[in-house]
């Protein structure tokens, strides 16, 4: 069980980058904490989600 | 006839009390992008008796801003870091002020933001914004950074929020309301967005955390 932006997943197993694409984000536009430590970038593809994980993606939006 | 510093700092103290008004003279504040964001939050913590403020931006004053942004008519075409700072010494004279008239970037941020104990980050675009959260919580991980995302539009006031996400990590905003897929921008939820920054800063410097 991973629970990401506050939501129960099993997402165990996959990759942050994997989980990105898959739920349509846009990568220049977010920003991602996992158990509250940002991921780099560059570090999105090798971060293996696992039990117990709490992902949050930050999706920005335009204005201000 | 303007006051003297002592007669401000006694005029603050009186308000906010003189344990928290000793930690806000002190405190050094970014505010990244001088908009309707920017431009609300530092004229709130200025107001509020914060030490100093580092006012990045490389845009001037134009005429689609004054419907929200706190410069005035006679001021279009300044640098806003200029127009503001003039804004801001009429406001709180003791205020000390760092101007930066640049573009913010991947490479420039540490740099200019590692004086800061708290930055707010106060952009319109959100690739922008997607940057400067991933630089700072990567590069300055020890600072509070507060970003914006999602006060565009008339939906209610009441959706905009703070939420903490880590440690050092708050964002304000509804998280939805986009540019260009609503009505636009209103002063008054921009100001309630930058009302809610300036008041995070203000809680953080306070020893209050929470949300």
């Amino acid at each position: 069980m991973v629970i990401i932006n506050g939501e129960k997943t099993n997402s165990d197993g996959m990759t942050v980058e994997q989980f990105i694409k898959s739920s349509g984000y846009n990568t220049v536009f977010i920003a991602v904490e996992l158990n509250e430590d940002i991921v780099p970038k560059a570090d999105y593809a090798s971060t293996v989600l696992k039990d117990g994980d709490v992902l949050e993606v930050v999706n920005f939006v335009g204005g201000g | 006839m303007i006051p003297s510093k002592n007669e401000m700092i006694a005029a603050y103290e009186a308000r906010h009390g003189k344990e928290l008004q000793k930690k806000l003279s002190a405190a050094t504040v970014a505010v990244c992008g001088l908009g309707g964001l920017g431009s609300n939050i530092s004229i709130a913590l200025s107001r509020a008796g914060i030490g100093k403020l580092i006012l990045i931006d490389f845009d001037s004053v134009d005429i689609s801003n004054l419907h929200r942004q706190q410069y005035k008519a006679n001021q279009l075409g300044l640098p806003k870091t200029e127009a503001l700072s003039s804004n801001l010494s009429e406001i709180a004279p003791y205020t000390a002020l760092e101007t930066h008239t640049v573009k913010i970037t991947e490479e420039n941020a540490a740099d200019l933001l590692s004086g800061a104990d708290i930055i707010c980050e106060a952009f319109d675009n959100p690739r922008a914004k997607a940057m400067l959260a991933n630089t700072v919580l990567e590069r300055l991980p020890d600072k509070y950074y507060i970003a914006a995302s999602g006060m565009a539009g008339i939906d209610s006031a009441n959706t905009i929020k703070t939420r903490r996400l880590s440690k050092y990590f708050y964002i304000c905003g509804d998280g939805v309301s986009e540019v260009g897929k609503s009505e636009g921008l209103f002063a008054a939820r921009v100001m309630a967005c930058a009302a809610h920054q300036a008041h995070t800063v203000i809680r953080i410097l306070a020893g209050k955390f929470d949300v």
